[in-house]
């Protein structure tokens, strides 16, 4: 630093108080910067809450209309496999808090723990989800020129549907079936993109924390961390019974 | 509330506030029940009632998340406010746009 530069610098702050390295020089206390920072991941976390909500309504509003039509195509998505990656969902989230807590509590190897545990909770989803998607590639389920209708009219000749029950469906109500697979893939996927962001950021929080940066008292970053990964736990809260328990009671 | 002066930074208005991990295990525990309670409520004829039972489920599991997962019902008045007018904005925002499809021609296009 140049020395006019440090001058100038002392004369504004003088007289310079005392404070950590983590405490920017804009904030009276840490506590005021721990507040600025919470304040500020929630206002983003508000602008989420709008950007899923606009997905939530359209899907709200198509599902009134097309029915007979969400129901059947519901009945493709396997009930299994969104259980479980519910139950590793909220496992992440609960291995989140723990890390949370661990940083709090200045534990550094509880809190590596946690941050790989969530690491790979998040991959056991991604992957889960893979199976499920490739599953909708394998029988054109994916909205565009090669959507197939077949299980929808001839519900007989697949399986998932057959063991649902389902009627055949009319052939204008069979179409909007590529509808609730649009929502379908719109709104996991969207989900799914936040949960690599999610993923990617903790791989960088794992090397950041083995260096020992939130178990010396400053905790904001994994604490606000925290409050994204549980956000997007909440979303799949709300996805899993809308995309995967529409009138499951049919047979 | 106490205004606190400059000379004691050490204690802002709320202290930070630890959750024990009994906390989040009964949190955990409580999730994993209600998503069996909803998986389990799929299957029983309800009519109306099935997408209802489903919405509260999942609103009871995001409330726990929010207050305790989330530390919000340990954080400041101005996080409460924050998450507060979310809630109450996207509420807004989905009952203005219902009500402009529902006085429309609803599902006729």
């Amino acid at each position: 630093m140049p020395d006019s530069t440090s001058i100038a610098h002392d004369a504004r702050e003088a007289p310079h108080r005392e404070h950590p390295s983590y405490q920017r020089h804009h904030f009276e206390t840490v506590e005021q910067q721990a507040d600025a920072t919470n304040f500020a991941m929630w206002l983003f976390l508000l602008t989420e809450i709008m950007f899923f909500g606009g997905l939530f309504t359209a899907y709200l509003i198509y599902r009134n209309w097309y029915y007979p039509a969400f129901v059947a195509a519901s009945h493709q998505l396997n009930i299994f496999w969104g259980t479980a990656n519910t139950g590793v969902l909220i496992s992440s989230s609960f291995t989140m808090a723990m890390g949370v807590w661990c940083a709090e509590t200045r534990r550094k190897g509880g809190l590596v723990l946690c941050l790989v545990l969530t690491f790979l909770l998040g991959l056991v989803f991604l992957g889960i989800k893979t199976i499920e998607y490739s599953e909708k590639i394998e029988k054109h389920h994916v909205p565009g020129l090669h959507y197939s209708l077949n299980s929808f009219l001839n519900p007989d000749s697949d399986e998932a549907a057959k063991a649902a029950g389902d009627k055949p469906l009319p052939l204008d109500m069979a179409r909007h079936t590529e509808l609730y697979f649009f929502l379908y893939f719109a709104m996991t996927g969207m989900h799914a993109v936040h949960m690599i962001i999610g993923i990617a950021i903790l791989g960088f929080m794992i090397f950041r924390a083995q260096a020992g940066a939130y178990t010396a008292g400053h905790v904001t970053f994994v604490e606000n961390f925290g409050l994204y990964w549980h956000f997007v736990d909440i979303v799949w809260i709300f996805l899993f019974p809308l995309l995967y328990l529409i009138s499951r009671h049919a047979n | 509330m106490s205004e606190q002066t400059q000379h004691e930074p050490k204690h802002g208005e709320h202290e930070h506030h630890v959750t024990p991990p009994i906390v989040y295990v009964v949190i955990f525990g409580t999730l994993l029940v209600f998503t069996a309670l909803t998986v389990g409520a799929s299957y029983i004829e309800m009519g109306v009632f099935n997408p209802i039972v489903a919405i509260l489920i999942g609103v009871i599991k995001a409330t726990l998340v929010v207050l305790f997962f989330m530390g919000v019902k340990y954080s400041t008045k101005l996080t409460k406010l924050t998450v507060g007018a979310g809630l109450f904005t996207f509420l807004a925002l989905i009952s203005m746009t219902l009500a402009d499809y529902i006085s429309r021609a609803w599902g006729r296009w």
